[in-house]
């Protein structure tokens, strides 16, 4: 791909294209990975609703265009031409900086995640470290734009978001040092390339070598944990519309909320395609004589996104307290426990993952 | 100038400035946030020494999670600046002093002849040198009792926290959500027999036809 699109631009630009092209070629790739991902963020309301929707027997969005698919653009270009309100009192550039720290983390993550065999930005060792690091600043833009909004609902909406956030992360984190401990490797890429050999596998059943099965219960920890940090139904307390109105969103406007909005639906689908990767092989084909390719990734991950939405059509909502009691009482001893029973399993002679 | 050394002291100004104002902002919530910039200038810095390993982890843990907790209390807690800095005249001299006083222990570690900057080894590492399974294996062979103690202290440091926090009042209501799970349906619920029709009274009849009009 490199050398092809090497080939075409030599001619045009001659020799001042080689300082410049390891930058330029950053760029595209970067480029190439936040474009689908914005279009994807765009439509994924414009799914939800249409999913909720049929799920309750309604229509949904059907009055912008076919089928109502050009209403993600007109609600976006709704709100690029509100006002953005800052309130008088109100700390004005953190109240600013709060939704750029809050969406700048859910973009930045990006450079780890594998799409296909080599289809990855930034090929790091430390590939889950990195995930984790980068995923736990996103809580800042949360707690910043809810102190500056100067008033009590953001306020309440943002502890109540950070003190979930920080305490799934936890089991997510422990969740996945299940993973890399039968993957051997910090690598996503070399998680996948992990789940890809097995007794199931060389039957050519790939789908039951994936990690989601000898760690299920990790894997349901992450799943569910990974709802709860993106503040999702059943554990939308943060934006409780009963409660505390939009939470740590109350006092924006225009592009500010909107850069909320794009924060919650990129974190989906990060989750979606972390989970993916972790547990249910990535981007390797489920049977073995169907060619591996990008293409399972987006089917896995289109089912995840799914699940995302069903749970909300299905689930009422968790009491604050029920939410915490689930991630520290029940999710970390299960972790704990689960750790332990990988820990002897890899010692013991039935050791799988050799 | 090499581009290393470039991103080396943008990255140094930032962390700088950053230390600087956390002293000086006015606000305290302003001072933590220019906290979080210095921890993440510092992670940078490490990163150019290829120690990605404490790097992330200092943005993990410091940026991610102590930070955090920190901006909690100090956006719940009415700090008032003005009594915080009423005597800062008269605190000056011993709170320079410290200062100056770390300043040479640090200038006898990084300048000495012993432990000197210089007096390291070079850093050459291989292609594939994988500098967080070099550390993982160190702490987990040579420096696993070290490191197993370290962790009893923390553990006792979490225990005596809660402990001295702790308070038990009487008039919360706790939900008992184990005796909630456990429940058996004979405890809620009492199924009543029952004749499903009754045959009326015969007195009632007229009564039911008034009704009725």
């Amino acid at each position: 791909m490199e050398a092809l699109i090497l080939q075409f631009l030599q001619p045009l630009l001659g020799s001042w294209l080689d300082p410049v092209w390891p930058l330029l070629w950053s760029l595209l790739r970067i480029v190439a990975i936040l474009v689908p991902l914005i279009v994807g963020i765009a439509y994924l309301p414009y799914f939800e609703r249409k999913v909720i929707a049929y799920m309750h027997v309604r229509i949904g969005p059907n009055r912008v265009g076919p089928f109502g698919l050009f209403q993600p653009i007109a609600d976006g270009l709704k709100l690029l031409f509100k006002e953005v309100l800052v309130p008088t009192k109100a700390s004005k550039l953190l109240f600013l900086v709060g939704p750029i720290v809050a969406l700048a983390p859910a973009l930045v993550a990006w450079a780890v995640v594998p799409f296909a065999e080599g289809w990855v930005l930034a090929d790091i060792d430390a590939g889950i470290l990195f995930l984790l690091a980068v995923t736990s600043i996103g809580v800042y833009g949360i707690i910043i734009s809810g102190w500056a909004s100067n008033s009590k609902y953001p306020f309440l909406g943002a502890m109540r978001a950070s003190a979930q956030m920080i305490s799934y992360e936890i089991a997510m984190g422990m969740a996945l040092l299940c993973v890399l401990m039968v993957s051997n490797s910090l690598n996503l890429s070399d998680i996948v390339r992990a789940q890809d050999h097995g007794r199931f596998a060389d039957l050519g059943l790939g789908l039951l070598s994936w990690n989601w099965l000898p760690l299920l219960p990790m894997f349901l920890v992450y799943l569910i944990s990974g709802v709860a940090e993106t503040n999702r139904a059943p554990f939308d307390v943060v934006e409780g519309e009963s409660e505390i109105v939009a939470g740590h969103m109350i006092e924006y406007s225009g592009m500010a909320f909107a850069l909320f909005f794009l924060a919650e639906y990129g974190n989906m689908i990060l989750v979606s395609f972390l989970t993916a990767t972790f547990f249910l092989g990535g981007w390797l084909s489920p049977v073995g004589f169907l060619p591996d390719g990008h293409w399972w990734l987006a089917a896995k991950v289109s089912f995840l996104l799914f699940c995302f939405l069903w749970f909300r059509a299905t689930f009422p909502r968790y009491r604050y307290d029920q939410i915490m009691r689930l991630g520290w009482k029940v999710f970390v001893p299960i972790c704990f426990v689960w750790i332990l029973v990988i820990g002897v399993w890899m010692m013991s002679p039935l050791n799988i993952w050799k | 100038m090499e581009f290393k050394t470039f991103v080396f002291y943008v990255l140094a100004a930032i962390m700088l400035f950053g230390a600087l104002r956390v002293i000086s902002a006015r606000n305290p919530v302003h001072a933590a946030l220019f906290l979080v910039l210095t921890f993440f200038s510092a992670a940078g810095l490490w990163l150019l020494l290829q120690a990605e390993f404490l790097a992330i982890v200092l943005i993990m843990v410091y940026v991610g999670a102590v930070m955090v907790l920190f901006l909690f209390v100090v956006m719940m807690l009415d700090i008032d600046i003005a009594r915080l800095r009423h005597r800062f005249w008269s605190y000056l001299p011993l709170g320079a002093m410290i200062g100056l006083l770390m300043v040479a222990e640090m200038a006898l570690v990084l300048g000495g002849k012993y432990f000197g900057a210089a007096a390291l080894p070079g850093q050459d590492m291989p292609a594939g040198y994988s500098n967080t399974k070099e550390l993982g294996r160190l702490l987990f062979t040579e420096y696993v009792y070290p490191f197993e103690l370290a962790s009893v202290v923390l553990l006792v440091g979490i225990v005596a926290a809660i402990m001295l926090t702790l308070r038990q009042r009487k008039d919360s209501k706790y939900q008992k959500v184990s005796e909630q799970l456990a429940v058996k349906r004979h405890e809620r619920v009492r199924l009543v027999k029952m004749a499903a029709e009754k045959d009326a009274p015969a007195t009632g009849e007229s009564a039911a036809e008034q009704g009725g009009q």
